[in-house]
C-alpha cells in the first residue's frame, strides 16, 4: 500500500460504555483499537466473547471478517456484535502476526461464526484454533494460496489499483490472455508436478460425511462400527431444486437426514478481491450482482457504508427515492421467493408465473428510473443517479395502491390456507429462537423464529425512522411461518411505500457534485441495511487512497445457510428442497 | 414452401456436384428434418448466475419462450438439446459443466448467454473465473449483454434456428461413423487444469523453473 494506515497519528477509539466495562474487566488484555472498537488479546478472547454475549448482552454476532495489514505485519479479525434490543455494534478485534496466523475460534460461543471463520481461513489463511471443521469453503481443497492476502496476486494481475494505467486515460487495452505468461486465467506454483494431478477434494468431503461423532465422547467413528445403513447422497451443484449452483451432501438413514453439509463456491466470483482493486464508485455495479434479485437495496447498503466514511447524507428527495426503491425491491424479492418456494413444493411454475407477472411491472419502473431492469446501478454516494418523473410517481402509486395489494391478496387467498401447503410446510424445518440467534441468521428467517429484529428499526438508517410500519414477526420458526412472514413483510413494505410516495418532496437528488473518483478519508466503517434476505453489511477499510483497502460483504444468504443443517436434521430428503427454498438464498451472494 | 423452392435453386456444393440426385434428396430430407427439430429445442434447466434470472423471465409470464417451442426445460442433460450457459463460469464449476455437456446426447447446441459466459464479463480478472465457456466447450450462439434482456435470449434462440436450418443430414457429426469424442473434464489442482493443455503446462513450468534457477544463480 502506498499510504500506510498508521503513517499519520491514527485516532484511537474512545472507551466508553460497554467498551469501558470490557476494559475494566480484562485490564491490559483489552486495548483501544484504531478508529473503533477494542483489540482483545488472543488468550482471553474466548472468555471475553462469552462475557460480551452473556454479561453485556450482545447476543447476536453479525459479522466476522479479517483484514490483512501487511505493512504492520499482522492480520486482524474484526467482529461486530449486536444487542437484539437494538442499538449500535460492539466492535472487537483480534490480532495475529502474519507468520503465525492463528486466532481462537469463536464457534463455541457463536455457532454463527462457523462459515465466516471458514471463509476467513479460505481466503485469508487464518487458522481458527478449535474450529470443528476448518476446511476451505469457497475454493477447493488444494488451491494454491489464500487470495485475499495482500501479497497474493491473481493470474491476470495488472496493477494494484484501478484505473489501470494501460487503459486510462489513453484507452489502450490488451487482452489479458495475451499479456500474461500462462496465456490464460491460471497460474501454477513452481514446485508443483503436473504428472501428479489428482482431484481429491470430493473424497475428502465424503470421508468427512461418513463419520459420526459419538455422543458421549465427541470422537469421530467410522460408520461401520455403528452397523446401520447410511447413505451419502450428493445433490447438486446441477440440481433442479437448488436455486443455482449450490450443492448439498446429505447423509441419510433410510430417508431421514442425519447430517447435511452445504458445499458452495461454485459461483465464487472474487467480488472482494476485485472490489479492492476497484475505485469506490466502480464497485457500485458489482454490488448489483451480489444478490441479483435485489440490486437496488444492495446499492443502498454499499452507499450507506461509504457515506459513513465520507460523513455525508443525501438530500431529501434522494433519501425518499432510495427508500421507495428498496421497498419495491423487497416486494420483488418476496414475490420471487414465494413463487419459487411453491415450485419447490411441487406446484410447478403456476404460482411463480403469477408472482413474476407482478415483478415485471416493478422492473419496468426500475428500468425507467435506472436504465436497466435488473442491474440497476442506481445509487451514488450522496444521492441517486437519476431523478424520476411525476408520471413515474403516478404509476408507482397506481401499483402500490391498486395493483400490488390485489396481487398479494390473491397469493394469500390461494396459498395460505391451502391444505397441501400446510401439510408440507407446518412443523418442517423448525429453527427455535435461541438457535436462530446463535446461528446469526437474519431477515425473514430470524423473524419467523420469533425474534423481532429488523435493522430498519434496530439501528435505523436512511429515513426509516420517519415511517410508520410494524416489524413482522412469527413464532413457529417453520417453513410455513417463513412463508407467512414474507406475505406480512410485503404488506408492511406497501405501507412504507404509500407514505414515501405521498410525502416525497421536490428537489436535489445528489449532494455536492457528481464525482468519478471520490477521496474517502482513512477509516473503517460497517454499514448495514435490512435487505429482503436479511442483514446485508459492508465492512470497508479505507486508507485514504481511491480504492478500498479492504472490502468485505456480510452476505445474509451465506450466513443463513449456517443453520441449514440444524433445520434439516430429522426430516425427509424431500423436505430439504423446501427448507432450502424457505431460507431463500441467492448464489451470487452466498459465494460472492 | 418458398424455402423449399429456394433450396432447389441453390448452387450445388462442389464436393457433391457429381451426384445431384442424391443431394436433392438430402436437401429435402434435411429440410423436413431440420424444420421438425428446430421448433422444439429443449433447453436444460441449468442456471449459473444473474443471467439465469433473465433466462427464467424469458420462460415466464411476459416473454413466454413457449412461443418458440422451448418451454420444456429438462432437469436432466440426457433429455436436453440445448445448454444455455447463463452466467459466470467459475473454475470450481467448469468440470461439472463439461461433464454435463458430455452427458447430453447429440444433436446438442450451446448458447452462451451474457458477458460472463462469453468472455468472463465484469468478473474476468477474478482468480476463480474462467474467461469464457468456449475455452472448454463449443458454442453455437453468443448473446451479448449483462444480463441480456429476455428478448435478446429469444433472438439468440432464433439465430440458433437459422443455424439448425442450414445443417445437412449427411454432414452432421452425429450421423458420421465412429463415436464422437467426449471433452476431457478439467481438473482442480493448485489451479484449474485443462487436461488438453497438460503438455504445454509442463513445458511452461520447466521454462519458469529454468528462469528462476538462472536468476537466483546470477544474484548469488
Ligand atoms: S453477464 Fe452480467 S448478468 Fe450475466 S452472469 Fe455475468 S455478471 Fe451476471
Amino acid at each position: 500500500m502506498t499510504a500506510p494506515t498508521k503513517a499519520k497519528a491514527v485516532p484511537r477509539a474512545e472507551l466508553k460504555g460497554d467498551l469501558a466495562v470490557l476494559k475494566e474487566k480484562f485490564g491490559d488484555a483489552v486495548q483501544p483499537a484504531e478508529y473503533e472498537g477494542v483489540v482483545i488479546a488472543n488468550d482471553v478472547l474466548l472468555e471475553a466473547a462469552r462475557f460480551i454475549r452473556d454479561e453485556l448482552g450482545y447476543r447476536y454476532l453479525s459479522s466476522l471478517t479479517a483484514v490483512d495489514y501487511i505493512q504492520e505485519g499482522y492480520f486482524e479479525v474484526v467482529y461486530h456484535a449486536y444487542r437484539l434490543e437494538g442499538g449500535g455494534p460492539l466492535v472487537f478485534k483480534a490480532r495475529t502476526p502474519r507468520d503465525v496466523a492463528t486466532v481462537p475460534s469463536l464457534v463455541s460461543v457463536w455457532p454463527g461464526a462457523d462459515f465466516q471463520e471458514r471463509e476467513a481461513w479460505d481466503l485469508m489463511g487464518i487458522r481458527f484454533a478449535g474450529h470443528p471443521n476448518l476446511k476451505r469453503i469457497l475454493l477447493w481443497e488444494g488451491f494454491h494460496g489464500h487470495p485475499l492476502r495482500k501479497d497474493w496476486k491473481e493470474p491476470y494481475y495488472e496493477e494494484e489499483h484501478k484505473p489501470f494505467s494501460s487503459r486510462w486515460p489513453s484507452g489502450h487495452h490488451i487482452r489479458a490472455e495475451d499479456r500474461v505468461f500462462w496465456h490464460d486465467n491460471v497460474q501454477y506454483p513452481l514446485d508443483w508436478d503436473p504428472d501428479q494431478v489428482e482431484d481429491t477434494s470430493d473424497e475428502l468431503l465424503y470421508i468427512g460425511m461418513g463419520q459420526f461423532a459419538r455422543a458421549e465422547t465427541g470422537e469421530l467413528v467410522e460408520p461401520k462400527s455403528l452397523r446401520t445403513e447410511r447413505l451419502v447422497v450428493n445433490m447438486g451443484p446441477q440440481h433442479p431444486s437448488t436455486h443455482g449452483v449450490f450443492r448439498m451432501v446429505v447423509t441419510l438413514d433410510g430417508e431421514t437426514i442425519v447430517r447435511l453439509e452445504p458445499v458452495m463456491g461454485y459461483l465464487h466470483r472474487n467480488h472482494e478481491k476485485i472490489g479492492e482493486r476497484n475505485m469506490y464508485l466502480q464497485n457500485m455495479p458489482y454490488t448489483d450482482r451480489l444478490d441479483y434479485i435485489c440490486s437496488m437495496s444492495n446499492n443502498l447498503g454499499y452507499a450507506i457504508a461509504v457515506e459513513k466514511l465520507l460523513g455525508i447524507r443525501p438530500p431529501e428527495r434522494a433519501e425518499y427515492l432510495r427508500v421507495i426503491m428498496a421497498e419495491f425491491t423487497r416486494i420483488v424479492n418476496h414475490l420471487w421467493a414465494i413463487g419459487f418456494l411453491l415450485n419447490d413444493l411441487g406446484a410447478f411454475f403456476t404460482p411463480a408465473l403469477y408472482a413474476i407477472e407482478e415483478r415485471e411491472l416493478i422492473l419496468d419502473l426500475f428500468e425507467e428510473a435506472a436504465g436497466s431492469r435488473m442491474m440497476c446501478n442506481y445509487m451514488r454516494f450522496g444521492g441517486v443517479a437519476h431523478d424520476v418523473s411525476d408520471d413515474w410517481i403516478a404509476r408507482a402509486k397506481e401499483l402500490v395502491y391498486n395493483r400490488l395489494p390485489r396481487a398479494i391478496e390473491e397469493l394469500d387467498r390461494y396459498l395460505t390456507h391451502n391444505e397441501l401447503i400446510k401439510a408440507r410446510c407446518q412443523g418442517v424445518g423448525v429453527l427455535p429462537p435461541d438457535l436462530a440467534v446463535a446461528y446469526s441468521t437474519a431477515g425473514p428467517v430470524l423473524r419467523a423464529s420469533g425474534i423481532p429484529y429488523d435493522v430498519r428499526r434496530a439501528e435505523p438508517y436512511s429515513i426509516y425512522d420517519r415511517f410508520d410500519f410494524d416489524v413482522a414477526v412469527r413464532y413457529n420458526g417453520d417453513v410455513y411461518d417463513r412463508y407467512l412472514i414474507r406475505i406480512d413483510e410485503m404488506w408492511q413494505s406497501l405501507r412504507i411505500l404509500r407514505q414515501a410516495l405521498d410525502q416525497i418532496p421536490k428537489g436535489e437528488i445528489q449532494a455536492g457534485k457528481k464525482q468519478y473518483m471520490i477521496r474517502v478519508p482513512a477509516g473503517q466503517a460497517y454499514g448495514r441495511v435490512e435487505n429482503p434476505k436479511g442483514e446485508l453489511g459492508f465492512y470497508i477499510v479505507s486508507d485514504g487512497s481511491p480504492n478500498p483497502y479492504r472490502y468485505h460483504i456480510r452476505a445474509p444468504s451465506f450466513i443463513n445457510l449456517t443453520a441449514l443443517n440444524e433445520m434439516c436434521k430429522g426430516h425427509k430428503v424431500a423436505d430439504v428442497v423446501v427448507i432450502l427454498g424457505s431460507i431463500d438464498i441467492v448464489l451470487g451472494e452466498v459465494d460472492r | 414452401m418458398d424455402e423449399l423452392r429456394d433450396l432447389n435453386t441453390m448452387p450445388v456444393p462442389s464436393e457433391l456436384s457429381n451426384n445431384v440426385f442424391v443431394t436433392t434428396i438430402d436437401r429435402f430430407v434435411s429440410y423436413i428434418y431440420n424444420w421438425g427439430r428446430k421448433r422444439s429445442v429443449w433447453p436444460m434447466m441449468f442456471g449459473l448466475a444473474c443471467c439465469a434470472i433473465e433466462m427464467i423471465c424469458a420462460a415466464a409470464s411476459r416473454f413466454d419462450i413457449a412461443r418458440f417451442g422451448s418451454e420444456l426445460m429438462r432437469p436432466s442433460p440426457r433429455q436436453a438439446d440445448l445448454m444455455i450457459v447463463s452466467g459466470t463460469v467459475t473454475k470450481k464449476m467448469v468440470p461439472q459443466i463439461v461433464r454435463l455437456y458430455n452427458q447430453m446426447p447429440e444433436p446438442k447446441y450451446v448458447i452462451s448467454m451474457g458477458a460472463c459466459a462469453t468472455g468472463g464479463g465484469p468478473f474476468k480478472e477474478g482468480y476463480n473465473v474462467v474467461s469464457g465457456i468456449d475455452k472448454f466447450i463449443p458454442v453455437d450462439v453468443y448473446v451479448p449483454g449483462c444480463p441480456p434482456r429476455p428478448e435478446a435470449l429469444l433472438q439468440g434462440l432464433l439465430k440458433l434456428y437459422e443455424k439448425i436450418e442450414r445443417q445437412s443430414v449427411r454432414a452432421v457429426p452425429w450421423y458420421q461413423r465412429g463415436e464422437s469424442e467426449a471433452i476431457p473434464v478439467p481438473i482442480l489442482g493448485p489451479d484449474l487444469i485443462d487436461p488438453r493443455r497438460l503438455p504445454e503446462i509442463r513445458a511452461r513450468l520447466a521454462e519458469l523453473r529454468a528462469r528462476q534457477g538462472s536468476s537466483s544463480e546470477s544474484s548469488s
